[in-house]
């Protein structure tokens, strides 16, 4: 669905984008993570065909970027970094224009965007109806609307022609909490969607982690490190880091007892306390019940035994650290 | 939410329409969209509405107040032809002022938008450049040119019911084509700065490259209509139609969604300016590969601006002053030629005529200088336009004068061949050099970065202009000016002498 090979865009002297290499498949979620002017939004622009490549190709939705940009236009939907909206309009006459100029015939544009609005909590509710309110967000102006608001509203405007490739810059930036939960539940819908292929730049990681199926992490231009969650993990923070907590504290020899048992296993202790020890195992599958066994003949207590989470930030901090 | 995707629907059409009749709609409907949306915006900023209605309702009432209290006053003196020619001065005045406060639209048509971030998503709908372009330009356009017709309808409703004054049809069919060209023109001028631009701010400072030529060409017109010269305004609202359809010509092709959103700041690096300046400009090579490769390089480089400017000066040159010989004749004692003794007498008549101070090289020299300095001025506000006028002129003069040679009984050829040709064929050269490279700098401030325009290319253009002039125009124009001043006139003598 997206294909991009050894794509570049440079600005004068400026390298933004360095022959980056990716492909999204579709029904999947790639999320472009990387530090302000990393390049992802120049990356956004040349798959939705308004800048051109310098060099390299990228095909999106079956069309070449640099030489069918209207076609690539027709079939991505953009969410850009900033809503930028026409303040005097109305929502709906904004929703209109845009379902105007792809074409989308009127009567179906008009489903579109009550279906859109009522998803997105636009149109008015029951009680407001009954309190003879028929007028809903989409009838104010847009100058009116908060950044949240806004933010649904350019979402619209990305959904409304149904688009199979989805770019979307900061989807959730500006929202409330309760409306960047619905966001996020609306992409994780489009993600069912087995045609639909999506590129998620943003700097919310755990957003990123909950929706995407790969990480691509981008800095200076180039892709520094691209891999589903787990693998990115675990190539970069090390394998899984498991951690005993023992149910007396100060126990002699349990640090010592427990090296002993990992040790044959490619395992190591990582660091302990009085009462808890942290290793780190590339299979926790042979060697958690290796030392639960070992610990039990002992005589130890174990209260837990369970896997330090380790956040898709330390990935991505690790990543841009060492690529510096 | 339907998860199928179903990007490509298209547009419906009429029952029965043909596939031609589907393809014009497909192409123009976005271009309708977009143009809807401008006008509806516009008509929705009290910032903009208010001052146009005052200046299309407010301001006729004053130009009315004026025109009845002018009357007044001329008729005491029985002097009511002055002020009945310039009734129509202030139609166009009326007509002109709503136009040009309008032309705040078309400032932000693009720049506008980028500044308000609302760009980006327009840019990322299937619209083609070519039909973001013309919505952009028709819905800049249309307001002004309402406003102008009404302003200048309210003036004439005014004019009519309180002084009884209403314009031939001749006048006012020039009239409303004037203000219409002019607000096109400015509009389209306009729309080309707001797309280039990186900030409103910068596209509001270069709109007095706009609105001054255009005031000047309001007080070209006052003039002409004090004489009720309709032709000459006729042939200014063609040469506008002109310029326009160049201004719309170089708009589109300028035109680029790219540079758009790429540019964003309005950074001044005088250090990289200067450079780029001076690598133009300093020959890097010394003398020999200054006159045997870069000068050669820079003329091959104005190919087109040479044969346009040969072509224009000559045709127009020709025309004109063959135009004026038919028109205004000359009796055969203007030329004073009995006069002519010897060479002081000949001297004496030029500085009589006003246009040099003495007839020496030094002082033609310096005259020629100073006409071709000003031609690189102006070129570069008028895309190089300007300047083919200045050098169409002298061509124009002497047809013009070689035919009333001819029609007082001297051989004008001859005549041509000892008063022009000595010097004309070093100094022509020079001036066709230097005018075509005025052009070429007025043609680069229009050109996208990408193709050589841009800052760094407008100081390229203008260090080769530098460069050439220094070069190859002054030594040239010294050498004519010497034969001009010491050789000509003993020609011209011996010529009188036969």
């Amino acid at each position: 669905m997206i294909e991009i090979e050894g794509l570049t865009k440079t600005f004068d002297a400026l390298v933004a984008v360095d022959d980056i290499t990716l492909t999204v498949r579709p029904g999947e979620v790639l999320a472009l993570l990387g530090p302000n002017g990393a390049g992802k939004t120049t990356t956004v622009r040349m798959l939705s065909a308004i800048l051109k490549p310098t060099a390299g190709y990228a095909r999106v939705a079956g069309y070449d970027v640099a030489t069918q940009g209207d076609e690539v236009r027709r079939n991505v939907g953009m969410l850009t970094e900033a809503p930028g909206l026409y303040s005097r309009m109305t929502g709906r006459e904004y929703l209109d224009f845009f379902g105007q100029l792809r074409e989308i015939p009127t009567p179906e544009r008009r489903k579109r965007i009550h279906e859109l609005a009522e998803w997105f909590r636009m149109t008015p509710d029951a009680n407001q109806r009954a309190a003879g309110n028929h007028k809903g967000a989409l009838d104010r102006r847009l100058g009116e609307y908060s950044k949240g608001m806004a933010q649904k509203i350019a979402l619209i405007r990305t959904l409304l022609h149904d688009p199979p490739v989805l770019l979307l810059d900061e989807p959730t930036s500006a929202m409330d909490p309760a409306s960047a939960r619905l966001v996020r539940d609306t992409i994780a819908q489009l993600r069912n969607d087995a045609h639909r292929a999506i590129i998620l730049c943003t700097h919310n990681l755990p957003e990123a982690e909950s929706l995407a199926d790969r990480i691509a992490i981008i800095r200076q231009g180039r892709i520094v490190e691209q891999d589903a969650t787990p693998a990115l993990k675990a190539r970069l923070l090390g394998p899984p880091l498991m951690e005993i907590r023992l149910a007396q504290a100060s126990q002699n020899g349990v640090v010592a007892l427990i090296e002993r048992t990992i040790a044959s296993n490619g395992a190591r202790v990582q660091d302990a306390g009085d009462s808890w020890v942290r290793y780190s195992t590339p299979d926790p599958a042979v060697t958690n019940p290796a030392v639960l066994q070992a610990l039990a003949a002992s005589g130890v207590a174990v209260m837990t035994l369970s896997e330090v989470t380790q956040s898709l930030e330390a990935v991505y901090l690790r990543a841009v650290e060492e690529n510096v | 939410m339907t998860s199928e995707a179903q990007a490509t629907t298209t547009f419906s059409a009429p029952s029965g329409a043909s596939p031609g009749w589907q393809r014009l709609r497909s192409a123009w409907f976005p271009v309708w969209v977009v143009l809807r949306r401008e006008i509806r915006d516009t008509l929705r900023d009290w910032r903009i509405v208010v001052p146009i209605i005052v200046l299309v309702i407010g301001f006729p009432f004053l130009a009315n107040f004026a025109a009845s209290r002018g009357m007044a006053f001329v008729n005491q003196y029985g002097a009511a032809l002055i002020m009945e020619r310039l009734l129509p001065f202030l139609m166009l005045v009326v007509g002109f002022f709503p136009s040009s406060f309008s032309l705040v639209i078309a400032l932000e048509t693009f720049v506008g938008e980028k500044e308000r971030r609302s760009l980006e998503s327009l840019l990322a709908t299937p619209l083609t450049d070519l039909q973001l372009y013309v919505g952009k330009l028709l819905a800049a356009t249309i307001p002004p040119v309402l406003a102008s017709y009404l302003g200048i309808t309210t003036y004439l409703l005014l004019m009519g019911l309180t002084l009884n004054w209403w314009p031939p049809l001749s006048l006012l069919l020039v009239s409303m084509t004037l203000s219409t060209v002019q607000s096109l023109v400015m509009v389209s001028g306009a729309v080309i700065v707001s797309s280039q631009s990186t900030s409103v701010r910068a596209a509001n400072l270069l709109a007095s490259f706009i609105i001054i030529p255009m005031a000047f060409l309001l007080q070209a017109e006052a003039g002409l209509l004090l004489f009720a010269d309709y032709t000459a305004l006729w042939l200014i609202a063609l040469f506008l139609v002109v310029v326009n359809v160049l201004l719309i010509r170089l708009g589109i092709r300028v035109f680029n969604r790219e540079q758009l959103l790429g540019r964003d700041i309005d950074e001044l690096n005088l250090r990289h300016a200067l450079s780029v300046f001076w690598k133009a400009t300093w020959p890097r090579n010394g003398l020999k590969a200054l006159y045997t490769r870069e000068i050669p390089a820079i003329i091959r480089g104005m190919r087109p601006e040479l044969l346009i400017t040969m072509a224009v000066i000559l045709v127009g040159g020709l025309t004109v002053g063959v135009w004026g010989m038919q028109h205004f004749p000359l009796p055969v004692e203007a030329f004073g030629m009995a006069e002519i003794q010897d060479i002081e007498t000949i001297g004496s008549m030029v500085t009589q005529s006003g246009l040099l101070a003495s007839f020496s090289p030094w002082a033609i020299f310096g005259n020629n200088v100073r006409a071709l300095l000003i031609a690189g001025g102006v070129a570069l506000i008028s895309m190089g336009v300007l300047a083919l006028l200045l050098l169409m002129a002298p061509i124009a003069i002497i047809v013009y004068v070689v035919g009333q040679i001819g029609g007082v009984g001297f051989n004008p050829w001859l005549f041509l061949a000892v008063s022009v040709l000595p010097h004309g064929i070093v100094e022509l050269p020079a001036a066709i050099l230097a005018t075509a490279q005025a052009m070429r700098m007025g043609d680069v401030i229009l050109s996208p970065s990408a193709e050589g325009g841009g800052l760094d290319g407008i100081l390229r253009e203008i260090g080769h202009f530098v460069k050439l002039f220094v070069c190859v125009v002054l030594p040239l124009l010294l050498l004519a000016a010497w034969i001009e001043a010491r050789i000509t006139p003993h020609l011209l003598l011996n010529f009188l002498g036969r």
